[in-house]
């Protein structure tokens, strides 16, 4: 584990091991955001510094953590470093974790964040910890921010809050999507996202 | 006691667990894949939530809340920032201790639900029933507990459902790169608008 591949370590978990679509880790907090592009995004953005800084963290301490409490220990670190996004947001962008309510919270019970902990962060140096983390988080940015970006679109015909879909469709007679801004689509749009990433690339497929 | 009633309906059909909030996603899709083990899982989710969520209620209230110190003698203090790090102490001890008790009283309850049980504490339900308790402030215990008790079962609904519809799923033809997982989410999408249904009902 010596010499670790530093670019595969950042690049892999965003396309060939997608936390989402492929592990399928840290779905439960995920689609409730995706209404919009803007909690998505900000969602998003607070899951990779959520991943990045605890990795670094726990890797940093891996020599020192008794083996028997490392749950208890990831989990103080990992909580640790919620709330001071919490509180982040709270302080700089008070509408946006308003509409987020407590699935910022949840990032601390989010898979993708202990999982990437335990299976990699504990065996790696530092440095490979912390581009481990920034991955993982932006495949699952990246997710988020797929599945917002057709949600708010056909939902609102928005794209971060602008109108792009001009008004001249509308008086053709065009109606915005309702069933998009539904809690359940985002689960048929992950679906189908799920669906296309399997068609490319073949060896995903379940047997 | 009608307030009750439709606090509890309310959260198994309309506030759905996973129809409607996404919580507990994670080991939703990775339990459901026949009814027996489903029907654990969700039996120990309601347990842990039942347990959890008053416990953390009375914390919320007597610690946690801008002044809720009062009784100590600091009416000014807030300590709601530390609210993340309680909670999940509270449900990692909680679970920790219920995995113990179950393994001395009930041995045959423990071998079938044994794996679950730490998988629960890392469920997002379980936090998320905390978080939506602090953040709708309900009015005493009793509420907190009915409401923990309609989302338990609401989870442990919508699992066993699913878990039945996987199970006739895999003899039918699905094209293969939507098979396992990508057929599953749509499932997923479809059975929550059926939930949807329910939307607007008052009792």
């Amino acid at each position: 584990m010596a010499n670790v591949n530093l670019k595969e370590t950042f690049l892999n978990p965003i396309f060939k091991g997608n936390p989402i679509s492929v592990l399928v880790l840290g779905i439960c907090s995920s689609l409730a955001v995706t209404v919009q592009l803007k909690g998505a995004f900000v969602m998003g953005l607070s899951v990779i510094i959520v991943t990045g800084v605890s990795s670094l963290i726990c890797s940093l301490l891996r020599n020192t953590i008794p083996n028997r409490i490392r749950i208890i220990v990831q989990l103080v670190v990992v909580a640790m470093m919620v709330i001071l996004v919490d509180q982040v947001l709270k302080a700089y962008a008070y509408s946006v974790s308003k509409t987020l309510s407590v699935y910022i919270g949840l990032i601390i019970t989010n898979c993708i964040v202990m999982g990437r902990i335990e299976a990699f962060a504990l065996g790696n140096k530092p440095f490979a910890s912390l581009l481990d983390g920034l991955g993982n988080g932006l495949g699952y940015a990246m997710i988020l921010v797929i599945v917002a970006f057709f949600r708010e679109l056909l939902g609102s015909g928005t794209i971060f809050g602008f109108q792009v879909i001009p008004q001249c469709l509308y008086d053709l007679g065009y109606a915005n999507n309702g069933l998009m801004i539904l809690p359940p689509m985002a689960l048929v749009l992950l679906g189908c996202v799920i669906w296309i990433q399997r068609a490319i690339q073949k060896d995903l497929q379940e047997k | 006691m009608a307030d009750y009633i439709s606090l509890f309906v309310k959260s198994i059909f309309i506030d759905n667990m996973i129809f409607a909030y996404f919580l507990g996603m994670c080991s939703y899709l990775a339990v459901s894949k026949n009814v027996k083990t489903a029907n654990g899982l969700g039996v120990a989710v309601i347990a842990v939530l039942l347990i959890t969520l008053p416990v953390n209620y009375l914390l919320n209230e007597y610690i946690l809340k801008p002044g809720a110190l009062a009784w100590a003698g600091f009416p000014d203090l807030d300590l709601s920032f530390l609210s993340f790090i309680f909670f999940i102490a509270v449900i990692a001890a909680i679970v920790q201790i219920v995995e113990m008790v179950v393994e001395k009283f009930l041995p045959n309850l423990y071998s079938q639900l044994g794996i679950f049980l730490p998988l629960i504490a890392v469920n997002c339900a379980i936090l998320g029933g905390s978080l939506f308790m602090q953040e709708r402030d309900f009015a005493n215990v009793g509420e907190a507990a009915t409401y923990a008790l309609g989302s338990g079962i609401g989870w442990w609904l919508a699992i066993v459902a699913l878990a039945a519809i996987r199970e006739k799923l895999a003899y039918s033809h699905v094209p293969a790169p939507l098979k396992g997982l990508g057929i599953t989410f749509i499932t997923v999408g479809l059975m929550g608008i059926a939930f949807m249904t329910f939307m607007g009902i008052q009792l």
